[in-house]
């Protein structure tokens, strides 16, 4: 299994990865729901990682590998902050749709 | 000799149709399962390509413990109904088409550029076990001792901020 980058090629890797950005995006753009849109946020993560390891297997370096931890535990920091943020909003408004979210005229 | 590429187009798909699913499903509670085997899948690949502490990580973050704090909080709030309002049709539409054009442009970048570093040679040297990750996190001349410590302060940050957001406010 060590050679897996011979057989599927590293561009592969990388199209997959643009596709799954790609959706996270998309997610962001397409639905109101604030915890899908967090739920797209992951997605994008989850793509860029993907990116990391497969580059880290490419190089055979395991920095890239490192830089998926730190980025993992960003991501959990995020998400619990992101959440409380979430909650507070529902208690508030009675509601997560992000476009009621008008009070700053953004 | 097919079986690699063969689980990795499995893989591929379970990835990319579970991504769409999480967002194209209306029930939230539906999202999340599938976002689950989305993260799976993209466990699958990391031990495809062999980095097997990585996907042990990944797991445990991931599908255990971010996905159990999104699948906590819609459940708090009662989000498990399907009266979501749907987006204007223009701004839906809008999505698509800059989905497609992201897609295409970031694959055309990719297209067009050369790799600098040459062809995959594989050296036989071990580089992703526990062991030698780590040696290279934290080796004391150019590990990443500095970093690793801030993520242990964000980590606190982030869990006194989601306490004192969350917490309700007394009512004066």
């Amino acid at each position: 299994m060590g050679n897996v980058l011979n057989q599927i090629g590293i561009e592969n890797y990388i199209f997959l990865a643009v596709i799954l950005f790609c959706i996270g995006v998309f997610g962001v753009l397409y639905r109101r729901n604030a915890i899908i849109v967090f739920m797209s946020i992951e997605i994008m993560l989850n793509a860029v990682n993907l990116l990391f390891v497969a580059f880290s297997t490419y190089h055979q370096d395991a920095q890239g590998q490192i830089f998926v931890f730190f980025s993992m535990a960003v991501a959990a920091a995020e998400v619990a902050v992101g959440l409380a943020i979430v909650v507070s909003i529902f208690r508030n408004l009675g509601s997560i749709d992000i476009d009621n979210l008008k009070n700053l005229k953004g | 000799m097919h079986t690699i590429t063969l689980l990795f187009i499995l893989l591929s798909a379970v990835t990319v149709a579970t991504a769409f699913l999480t967002i194209f499903s209306k029930n939230p509670i539906h999202s999340a399962i599938y976002l689950v085997i989305c993260f799976f899948s993209v466990g699958g690949h990391y031990l495809l390509m062999n980095s097997q502490f990585l996907f042990i990580v990944h797991i445990i973050v991931y599908a255990g413990a971010i996905m159990i704090l999104f699948l906590f909080t819609i459940m708090l709030m009662n989000l498990n109904k399907e009266d979501e309002v749907h987006k204007p049709r223009l701004q839906r539409w809008s999505a698509v088409l800059f989905f497609f054009l992201l897609c295409a442009v970031m694959m055309l970048i990719f297209f067009q550029s050369k790799p600098i570093v040459g062809d995959y040679d594989d050296l036989g040297t071990d580089y992703q076990s526990i062991k030698v990750l780590g040696k290279v996190l934290l080796d004391s001349e150019n590990g990443f001792m500095v970093p690793f410590e801030f993520a242990s302060v964000l980590l606190l940050v982030a869990m006194i901020g989601a306490v004192l957001l969350s917490k309700k406010e007394k009512s004066s």
